[in-house]
């Protein structure tokens, strides 16, 4: 069309153009260069010892990762969703949660069950295909991994929605007041139930925050390919705030989750927060990327390695020696031993127990296949064969 | 004549109605550059263009609701559904509308769409990646349900499928993609799409199968046949319609009938043909005809899916069970 449309204003002028580096949008307090930089409406009001416990979050964080992608090239995983590149998201907001709040993870969230003293070796239970999640979602308020992408969102607003009806949104007590966040990846943020979920957290003004990490990419597929705007943008559609924040900058995004959450605590109702991002690794450990990206982005993108400000940041200001970083050091080869060891030792599921979990009220047809399934494998322990 | 993966035959046959049609389009999740997770649709983009290529937004409901459209408008989109366990999001639009839009405008508008679904067990994936759902297919009215179990049959049915003016479900048995390979002349007439197929003659029983199981239910024959059992398998081929004339036949024959699925056993495709067995074959059943498939409960972690999916063993114990009643 040659001529401007009437029909409301221009797209390019209200949201402006796509910035590929982020934009001016971008909450950030730490740069790439490991400088500490002001932004008018967020700032990071903790201290250096805080900083500190974020470097070693991540630092280890990154080792359970590497740790699980080598464990998955010998074999010991069937396969692995690796966060590299994504430390800083994970452990900015997943700090940011107090005790009480409750977090939805998808499959990459190792950082944030990091943040919720899950045991790393848990997460391996499902990529080594023992178990389906093995952890006890009321222990530490993680819940189980979700491979539907997007189903997690609408159930994190549920979950707020009885928070709200359990009385602790809003009592301006610190110890009780909760909120939920979802986590969830841009290619998701195309799937009904994430637009469902915005709309229902906004009805209810329920207290939940969405966490996308944008990592640039949904398998192959680009951003571009689900969304012309910048996707904090859409939630001013949904009639709720949605914020950009550097999602390699630990600093930002827990001072930007900190923020969302308070809001979500005292009864404001949801906000959208984009952590801008880049998935440095494959999408999973089947995936070869070299088949739909270009190497120099991943090159652009190691400049703004979340673990590397951080540690410019601590060197530079003379708050580390070297004795810091080699207790870090000495925990992450623990850490990896204590995954190497466990993966292999992880308990074996008995095809058996399968059947007493379907149901919480038992059937009587279900328990007459297992005993009929019990007798068929017990005829090969005493014929030794068919 | 070349021989072909399972894989190469699907992504060849694709490319073939896509060159007879300009009409075909393939949509997906990654389908484009990558040539989707299983490279079934690899190097389609690079040729056809991204027009008739389409990778779509992370969005299984809105995958199946523009392919309506698209069919309206006279296409024939060809849909990648990633897993199995991924299909549900675009269910509704399945059932309640690719399904019922002919019906609903009294054959006014066909709606030509093929819903691709990798499908079944045994690759050690993680949960929603091993699912059999074709029997909730099956239930419905108005879809069309296919499998397909060998490369050859692979290149044809999906070619077939993509030519049928009603909606296909057609389900690609993911373990078999990069197994097996088999010759592929192209100059052969194929059997029609509709159809079930005797794999394997035999006289003491008849063992059906389809997709994954057609392998397993070979297997289990051959291993019968080392202790004098003579089995007959055949392949079903489709499963909605079911086919099952030569079925009555090889019954009538044999006297003995096993089906044998990945799926659950619980109202399984086995319980549809079991039953129009008995109601078919009542006097030549020398026994009741039994189903072997996955137990009713959700498809386990993968380090103990081979003992949850009925393999050869859990066939032949319902062989000789069938041969001894
Ligand atoms: C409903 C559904 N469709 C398809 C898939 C297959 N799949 C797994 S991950 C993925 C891409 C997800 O991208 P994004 O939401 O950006 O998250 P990321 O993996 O990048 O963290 C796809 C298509 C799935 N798991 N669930």
């Amino acid at each position: 069309m040659s001529e401007q449309s009437n029909f409301g204003p221009d797209l390019g002028e209200v949201f402006g153009p796509n910035h590929a580096d982020g934009g001016p949008e971008l909450v950030q307090l730490l740069t790439p260069e490991g400088e500490r930089v002001e932004h008018p409406e967020f700032s990071f009001d903790l201290g250096d010892e805080a900083i500190k416990g974020f470097y070693r979050d991540m630092v280890l964080t990154r080792r359970i990762d590497t740790e699980a992608t080598a464990l998955q090239r010998h074999g010991e995983l069937g396969i692995w969703a690796q966060l590299l590149g994504q430390e800083a998201a994970q452990i900015g907001s997943g700090r940011a949660l107090r005790t009480q709040d409750f977090v939805f993870p998808t499959y990459r969230e190792h950082g944030v069950a990091w943040c919720r003293d899950i045991d790393p070796l848990r997460l391996l239970g499902l990529f080594r295909g023992v178990d389906q999640g093995g952890w006890d979602p009321d222990d530490g308020n993680f819940g189980l991994y979700t491979i539907v992408i997007g189903a997690q969102t609408l159930h994190a607003t549920g979950y707020a929605m009885g928070l709200q009806r359990d009385g602790v949104v809003g009592t301006g007590d610190q110890d009780r007041d909760a909120a939920v966040v979802a986590y969830f990846g841009d290619g998701a943020s195309s799937q009904g139930d994430v637009n469902e979920a915005f709309i229902f957290a906004a009805s209810y003004n329920a207290p939940v925050v969405f966490f996308c990490q944008n990592n640039q990419w949904a398998i192959s597929e680009p951003i571009e390919r689900q969304t012309r705007i910048p996707l904090y943008q859409r939630a001013l559609g949904f009639g709720f705030p949605g914020v950009r924040v550097d999602g390699n900058d630990v600093l930002a995004t827990y001072a930007v989750s900190q923020a969302a959450l308070q809001r979500a605590r005292e009864g404001q109702g949801p906000t959208l927060v984009e952590a801008y991002t880049y998935r440095m690794g494959a999408h999973t450990t089947t995936d070869d990327p070299t088949r739909y990206r270009l190497s120099e982005d991943l090159e652009t993108w190691k400049l703004k390695d979340p673990i590397q400000r951080v540690k410019a940041y601590l060197t530079r200001n003379g708050l580390v020696d070297q004795a810091f970083f080699d207790e870090i050091e000495t925990e992450a080869e623990r850490l990896g031993e204590h995954l190497r060891e466990g993966c292999r030792a992880l308990p074996e599921p008995r095809v058996l127990d399968i059947f007493d979990y379907v149901y919480a009220e038992d059937t009587p047809e279900l328990a007459e296949q297992k005993a009929g399934f019990a007798a068929y494998l017990d005829s090969f322990e005493t014929t030794g064969a068919h | 004549m070349a021989k072909i993966t399972l894989a190469k035959g699907l992504n060849a046959g694709i490319r073939k109605a896509m060159e007879n049609d300009p009409k075909v389009l393939v949509m997906g999740e990654d389908v484009g550059k990558l040539g989707g997770v299983f490279r079934i649709t690899d190097g389609l983009q690079k040729d056809f263009g991204e027009d008739r290529v389409i990778d779509s937004p992370l969005a299984e409901s809105g995958i199946l609701g523009t392919a309506v459209g698209m069919a309206m408008r006279g296409y024939r989109p060809v849909c990648e559904i990633q897993f199995d366990g991924f299909v549900y999001p675009a269910y509704d639009q399945i059932v309640s509308q690719v399904a019922k839009i002919h019906f609903r405008s009294q054959g006014k508008v066909t709606m030509p769409i093929v819903v691709r679904i990798p499908f079944g067990g045994g690759i050690g994936a993680v949960e929603h990646h091993s699912e059999s759902p074709e029997a909730q297919f099956a239930h419905t009215p108005g879809l069309k349900v296919v499998a397909c179990s060998n490369p050859v049959d692979g290149y044809w049915m999906i070619q077939q499928a993509i030519a049928c003016d009603d909606p296909v479900i057609f389900l690609e048995p993911k373990r078999q993609y990069h197994a097996d390979k088999a010759e592929l002349d192209e100059s052969t007439t194929p059997q029609p799409l509709f159809t079930s197929r005797v794999v394997r003659e035999g006289s003491d029983l008849t063992l059906l199968a389809y997709g994954p199981m057609v392998k397993t239910a070979m297997a289990s024959a051959e291993a019968a046949a080392t202790e004098g059992k003579s089995i007959e398998v055949i392949d079903l081929r489709t499963l909605s319609p079911l086919d099952l004339a030569p079925v009555f036949a090889s019954v009538r024959k044999t006297g003995r009938a096993v089906v044998a699925h990945e799926a659950h056993v619980n109202l399984g495709m086995g319980a549809e043909v079991a039953s129009r067995i008995t109601e078919a074959c009542f006097y030549s059943l020398e026994s009741p005809v039994l189903r072997v498939g996955g137990f009713d409960t959700p498809y386990p972690p993968s380090r103990i899916e081979e003992q949850w999916l009925p393999d050869l063993d859990r066939v032949l114990d319902a062989v000789d069970r069938s041969l001894a009643f």
